[in-house]
């Protein structure tokens, strides 16, 4: 049995609905319960199993009400999303008395029902939007055992911040309830007069994890494409038509300015940055020695520095999560094969040997592993190199083609690109393959990308 | 590709020096022939070996819809495109190898770029779907390249020729079958001054 603790509530106050893409830097230690005193163990083991009845409104009006409902709604997935919990189906709470408060919690009812803990949460309104205030409840003791308070106005992101909050305290576990997804897309339809005919141009695109919230950050009318995040979560580089040829740009998409990182005539082609972990530098490919090389550069253009001297093409640069070594494609060996290079060009490993494999994305810690599209048939399947081992393992078989993968900053998930549904379109799925989620459904969707 | 290179750069060289290179397997022979059939099309070469070598023609490209030399002259660079007076060359899955049948299709981009030095020209390089979008940018880079090496072994200033990679962003035809990917791989000619 547990032993509950209730603390003081903490009045935590939630600025701007966004960003708070960054996370606790901890290395995140999955299921690992790292204060048995308070986290809720289910009865028998297992996962503890989860209530989440809609927040209670205390007032009538619609607003109060529907953000209540979406409160609970959004909590349901996001807590979810982890699969840490187990749930007690939404179906068997009409048979429960609904409580009017945090005193009439109705813990008999939700004992015969078999929940190990009850999500209670009020939501009231305020002047400056609402107060909501949520309690963990064991059902077995009857205590609090994760009380809080917000304020803020933003029904989505006060679920995302409660769901985080109790996976840290419960699980202690970095959930990425907060995290951004970023991606190009066709979806607006834009077309420039090609040589031809008129070309189907691409802009960037970000959205929260689950998909929601989809917002479009260039506005180039050319083609922007392979976005990645920041480790601040406040900047995308990404790859840009728009001087003509290929080149790296940075929108700092919270100040509302664009940076040029290769600018000049002699630059040749420049393709996909990749961010080092401490957000100063990009690794990227450029063909301006003759043909396409890993460089090095920091974010303002200067200190460039060349890693790799092959006659070979040498393209789509991850950096490992300490810096200090850089995963890419080459073709040297007659196929696009994964190989690793240190950050000061030495010590080169060719890591794959299958038909094709591209796009690399080197996982977060405690993972070190390496995932990346490798074809498969007629397309292409997630696979994920386990460095420590050398095993590989494949997350998708044959489902459409799937490619770009990228991990979520816990590094349990994985978004990519599938074409499972018809077009290509953006997906998540849990690092065992599990749990695929379909993240956009307008137009075409490449090469995402996860904040940090 | 450097092998592709070095082999389209001989012809080429052989091809302008002698005008005389599609015999160039058929062992010599001792007497006199007579001169063959005059050659049609595009490769206008005529003559065999020990024969004394005839006045090379003049290289003449047949554009698909013939436009005649005012008409090329005073067409607006939108239309020289749209009518692909540069032929495009196609590329099997995963190559940048110039086959033959490019080589003859850049010899005679290579004979218009003469005629017409006043041009200048960008070379798109585009690739199909079955490739990874990101590799896809360095390989329609390559196929780009080996088209615009080719023209320089042909004596076509370089500094007329830009290269661009699109990758597998711009395809010529939407579809997702070979006829289209065929289509897709391909190192596409734009004329952008003249």
């Amino acid at each position: 049995m547990t032993k509950s603790i209730v603390s003081g509530v903490l009045a935590i106050v939630l600025l701007a609905a966004w960003p708070r893409a960054q996370q606790p830097t901890q290395p995140p230690a999955p299921q690992q319960p790292s204060e048995v005193a308070t986290a809720i163990t289910a009865e028998g083991g297992g996962a503890p199993r989860l209530a989440v009845p809609d927040f209670i409104a205390l007032s009538s009006d619609a607003e109060t009400v529907a953000t209540a409902k979406t409160i609970s709604q959004v909590l349901w997935d996001d807590l979810n999303f982890e699969r840490e919990f187990a749930f007690i189906p939404r179906d068997v709470y009409t048979s429960i008395p609904k409580n009017t408060s945090f005193a009439d919690v109705p813990f008999d009812r939700w004992r015969e029902v078999n929940a190990d803990a009850v999500i209670v949460g009020t939501v009231q309104k305020v002047s400056a939007g609402f107060r909501v205030e949520m309690k963990l409840f064991n059902v077995r003791t009857r205590q609090a055992v994760y009380p809080r308070q917000y304020d803020g106005s933003n029904a989505r992101l006060f679920a995302h911040t409660i769901s985080d909050e109790i996976h840290k305290d419960q699980r202690a576990l970095n959930g990425v309830a907060r995290s951004k997804l970023t991606f190009d897309s066709d979806r607006d339809g834009e077309r420039i007069t090609g040589t031809v005919q008129q070309r189907s141009i691409k802009e960037i695109y970000i959205s929260d994890y689950d998909g929601e919230n989809q917002r479009r950050v260039t506005t180039g009318r050319t083609l922007n494409i392979a976005p990645r995040w920041s480790p601040d979560g406040r900047s995308i580089a990404y790859t840009s038509y728009r001087r003509g040829g290929a080149n790296l740009f940075i929108s700092n998409i919270f100040a509302g300015t664009l940076d040029e990182v290769t600018k000049g005539d002699k630059v040749g082609e420049n393709w996909l940055p990749a961010w080092s972990p401490d957000g100063t530098r990009l690794a990227f490919s450029t063909t301006r020695d003759g043909n396409p090389e890993i460089y090095i550069v920091n974010r303002d253009g200067s200190g460039l520095r060349r890693l790799t001297n092959n006659p070979s093409i040498d393209i789509t640069p991850t950096w490992s999560p300490s810096g200090t070594q850089i995963a890419f494609t080459s073709d040297r060996s007659g196929t696009p094969q994964i190989y690793v290079v240190d950050a000061d060009g030495l010590n080169i490993s060719k890591k794959t040997s299958e038909s094709y494999c591209d796009r690399p994305t080197w996982s977060p810690a405690p993972f070190n592993e390496i995932a990346y599209a490798a074809r498969s048939g007629p397309g292409f399947d997630i696979r994920v190199l386990d460095l420590s081992t050398g095993a590989t393992k494949s997350l998708t078989f044959g489902e459409g083609t799937n490619e770009s993968p990228a991990f979520s900053p816990n590094g349990r998930h994985i978004v990519f690109t599938s074409t499972r549904s018809g077009k290509t379109q953006v997906f998540t799925m849990a690092r065992d393959g599990k749990n695929v989620r379909q993240i956009t459904k307008a137009g075409n969707n490449y090469e995402p990308d996860w904040s940090k | 590709m450097k092998a592709a290179r070095s082999i389209a750069t001989l012809m080429a060289v052989t091809t302008l020096i002698t005008a005389a290179a599609c015999g160039k397997k058929t062992p010599p022979v001792a007497r006199p022939m007579p001169p063959p059939p005059p050659v049609s099309g595009g490769s206008a070469n005529s003559g065999r070996p020990g024969t004394p070598p005839e006045p090379a023609r003049e290289p003449v490209s047949v554009p698909s819809e013939p436009m005649r030399d005012d008409a090329i002259s005073s067409a607006s660079l939108d239309d020289l495109n749209k009518n692909s007076l540069l032929k495009p060359v196609y590329f099997e899955l995963d190559s940048s190898e110039l086959s033959a049948d490019n080589q003859k299709t850049l010899d005679e981009n290579a004979a218009l770029l003469k005629r017409y030095p006043s041009w200048a020209v960008t070379i798109e390089g585009h690739c199909d779907e079955r490739g990874t979008a990101e590799y896809n940018l360095a390989l329609g880079e390559r196929r780009a390249g080996t088209a615009r090496a080719y023209l320089v072994s042909l004596g076509i200033a370089a500094d007329r020729l830009r290269t661009v990679s699109y990758g597998r962003e711009f395809p010529f035809d939407p579809g997702h079958d070979e006829a289209a990917f065929s289509k897709n791989r391909r190192a596409h000619f734009v004329i952008t001054a003249k």
